[in-house]
């Protein structure tokens, strides 16, 4: 290697081509991306956060949320769930017909089903399969005069926490700066705690007193987001309602500053629930 | 191709040559006499950027204690906006990795090119100004985080102000570097040159990416995750591999006393890491589109290589080697160093593998992987290099040579009980996320023996560090009090004689 010259521009290219494989390419693919359609629907996806939401994710960057808590959703693959929405005229050809399914087809045969009304059909008799199984079902149930549709069911120990009903996916972030994937689960992951905890005075008195909503929290308290102070002539409306046992002492209320608000309607603005092209699941 | 042995080999080569200002040093501590001119011409600069990244080692330090204890209290200096553990956990990382672990590696560079160029530094002002504004840079990014004005971005959380500094300082010394690299005596390049000179080219061109794509100018959506781990991946991996793999193989030789094992190995690991190490760092549940991560991943797997290279390296070097340093000297740090940088690109690799990331994402099996390359390889690494090479370059003995020793052990001790329980924490953390019917307190809860553990590690290397702060400053001290001696000596001589000015003019270029 006597060449200087040659060895900088082989050294150029070898690190050049990462720079063109993972910024030029994603900001070609993905960084004029526009919102989507909700799957199986006319509605636009995402929407853009509410003012204060948006203010909230400056609350969540400035305090480091993400140092703690993921905003990604992660799923091993998808299942199909046949559901029988009508059993028909014929009850006895559908039995049979799913016998015949079930014998060929299904390992789980002893989960107990709902039935459908009025009825001795179960209402979802074949689950977890790939979706040629379900769709052989549906053929063999539809040829018996039932009528049945396909459910599709993401799968993961992320989503069976009931974490969403889904993985994260790109168009969860489109409007969002910064955007806050998180690498680190020291708690629990929050691209949909929107969903899961809709209560904003739970989620502020979460913040204020962790422990007083989740026993034995590690999660540190954020009491420098709100103010404690003597009940005046009239109340605070925005005073948070603590659990028994929590709480300031008599004659005080804990009143949320605006970042606190803010960083509460960030969090009940996660909300990455719709089913999506590249997401599908049966809502 | 010569190995840097063979051309370098005798500092005394150098002393011997050397007699110049033999007798205006004052018979204090100083050894200017002896100190090869080549050497001597790093000293101040290596001085303003050893000085700042020993005390951001500390800072970081007690940053990263603060954070640790707030896993035995989650209350603990709770209502301080400016402590929470969202803002001094990165602040800690920052203040290690832009504080400490790259002015170092940029000090020992400096070193490193006027060595093998055997000729002495070009500008040296000038990386002496690049030094205070990347501390200065530093300062003004910490404060920022504290202050909660980070970017939000994993390993950019600079404001714009301590970005802006740290470019700038980096081109400053890059330029010196250069032109130190062009004076060189012969055509020829040696391994650690491919290595720095990648490092130089490559922290500009990622940093200034980064800056521009997610801060200046930002880009839409998820993209900027994924700028975000390439980033991420070529700063801690590629970046301070190159810089630390480049120190390493400069000194292997000389403390081995053999050439590197073998010139094509080490092209070899080389090239295959700017390769393939360059792709790493899109975990598999990214929510990006589904070709990146894969890509990653079997980049990932192909990273075994140069990893498996640079250990045949150490290998073939280091076997039958005729070397007998005392233990703790320079030698164990670089040795440790090049061990650590094996094991750590093994769990990098390892992340990389989806079925074991299932497990690991997310968990503080990374934060362990993380910490083993900043303290294990790359830190201890830039300590072996600097105990060996500041006392010829400042003109000065350590003045507490032993606690350098005593620095090794702790600094061991340290990062064992910080990575062991972090990574068998994060394989924990990992199952327990797995199972849903674990609650998320619980599995919390589950982690805080290993954190809490880890918290002692954090103290060790903060002893460590103080060890090596305090020898750091005490050598700055005497070389300032012996500058302050001469100055006092020129103010109070006598201005008549013509050669009596010639003689202050000689004063200040050995200052200079």
């Amino acid at each position: 290697m006597k060449n200087g010259a040659l060895v900088f521009l082989a050294v150029f290219v070898a690190l050049g081509l990462s720079w063109c494989g993972f910024v030029l390419a994603p900001t070609r693919q993905l960084g004029g991306a526009k919102q989507t359609t909700v799957l199986n629907s006319s509605d636009l996806y995402p929407l853009g956060r509410p003012g204060e939401a948006n203010l909230g994710l400056q609350v969540y960057r400035a305090n480091g949320c993400a140092a703690c808590h993921t905003e990604q959703v992660r799923q091993t693959g998808v299942a199909c769930d046949v559901v029988i929405t009508d059993a028909g005229a014929k009850e006895g050809a559908v039995l049979a017909a799913l016998k015949r399914i079930r014998a060929k087809s299904l390992k789980n045969e002893d989960r107990i089903d709902n039935l459908l009304p009025n009825s001795k059909v179960p209402r979802m008799p074949v689950w977890d399969v790939s979706k040629q199984v379900a769709d052989a079902a549906i053929e063999a149930l539809t040829a018996a005069g039932a009528k049945a549709e396909i459910h599709i069911v993401a799968m993961g120990p992320d989503i069976a926490r009931g974490w969403a009903m889904r993985q994260s996916v790109a168009e969860d972030f489109l409007y969002d700066y910064p955007v806050q994937p998180g690498n680190l689960r020291a708690g629990p992951d929050l691209a949909n705690i929107g969903v899961r905890d809709p209560d904003a005075n739970w989620q502020l008195v979460h913040l204020y007193a962790p422990a007083s909503e989740v026993k034995g929290s590690t999660m540190p308290p954020f009491r420098y987001l709100f103010t404690v102070r003597k009940i005046g002539g009239t109340p605070s409306p925005d005073a948070l309602l603590f659990p028994k046992g929590f709480g300031p002492p008599a004659g005080c209320e804990v009143v949320p500053k605006p970042e606190a608000k803010e960083l509460a309607a960030y969090l009940l603005s996660l909300r990455a629930n719709v089913p999506l092209y590249s997401a599908p699941f049966t809502p | 191709m010569t190995s840097n042995e063979k051309s370098f080999g005798g500092a005394p080569v150098f002393r011997s040559s050397t007699a110049t200002e033999g007798g205006s040093a004052p018979a204090s501590r100083l050894v200017s006499s002896l100190a090869p001119p080549i050497d001597r011409s790093c000293g101040v600069p290596l001085l303003a950027l050893f000085g700042g990244a020993a005390l951001w080692l500390v800072i970081g330090s007690v940053l990263a204690m603060i954070a640790s204890i707030k896993f035995h209290a989650a209350g603990f200096l709770a209502d301080c906006p400016w402590l929470t553990y969202g803002r001094v956990q990165p602040a800690a990382d920052n203040a290690l990795l832009y504080g400490f672990c790259i002015p170092a590696a940029l000090g020992v560079m400096l070193w490193i090119f006027a060595r093998l160029s055997r000729a002495p530094l070009c500008l040296p002002f000038v990386p002496v100004v690049a030094a205070n504004l990347w501390h200065l840079g530093v300062l003004v990014g910490l404060v920022g985080i504290l202050g909660g004005d980070t970017t939000g971005f994993t390993w950019l959380e600079f404001p714009h102000g301590g970005s802006v500094l740290l470019f700038t300082a980096f081109l400053l010394i890059a330029i010196s570097a250069t032109a130190t690299f062009g004076q060189r005596r012969e055509r020829e390049l040696f391994p650690s040159h491919w290595f720095l000179l990648a490092a130089l080219l490559w922290f500009p061109w990622i940093y200034a990416t980064g800056n521009l794509f997610l801060v200046a100018w930002p880009v839409r959506g998820v993209v900027q995750a994924a700028i975000d781990f390439w980033f991420a991946n070529n700063l801690l991996f590629v970046w301070l591999g190159l810089a630390g793999l480049g120190t390493s193989f400069y000194f292997l030789p000389k403390f081995a006393g053999r050439r590197l094992q073998s010139h094509y190995l080490v092209l070899f690991a080389f090239w295959t890491l700017i390769l393939f190490g360059t792709w790493n760092g899109i975990p598999a549940g990214a929510p990006l589109p589904a070709w990146m991560p894969a890509l990653s991943a079997g980049a990932g797997s192909l990273t075994i290589i140069p990893v498996l290279a640079v250990l045949a390296i150490m290998w073939k070097t280091l076997r039958g080697s005729a070397h007998s340093e005392p233990a703790g000297g320079p030698f164990c740090f670089i040795r440790f160093g090049l061990a650590a940088f094996v094991l750590s690109s093994l769990m990098l690799i390892a992340m990389a593998c989806p079925q074991i990331s299932r497990v690991t994402e997310f968990t503080w099996f990374g934060p362990a992987q993380t910490q083993l390359q900043f303290y294990g390889f790359f830190a201890m690494t830039m300590f072996g290099a600097i105990y060996y090479l500041l006392p010829s370059a400042a003109g000065l003995e350590w003045p507490f040579p032993k606690l350098a020793r005593v620095h090794f052990w702790i600094s061991m001790l340290g990062i064992l009980l910080l990575v062991v329980p972090l990574a068998i924490g994060g394989v924990v953390q990992g199952l327990k996320w797995a199972d849903p019917g674990v609650a998320p307190v619980d599995v919390a809860k589950a982690t805080l023996p290993f954190l809490r553990a880890s918290t002692t590690g954090l103290l060790f290397l903060l002893l460590g560090n103080l060890l090596f702060a305090l020898n750091i400053f005490g050598l700055t001290l005497v070389w300032k009090l012996a500058l302050l001696k001469k100055v006092l000596a020129i103010v109070k001589a006598p201005l008549e004689t013509g050669s009596a000015s010639a003689s202050i003019r000689r004063d200040k270029e050995v200052k200079a």
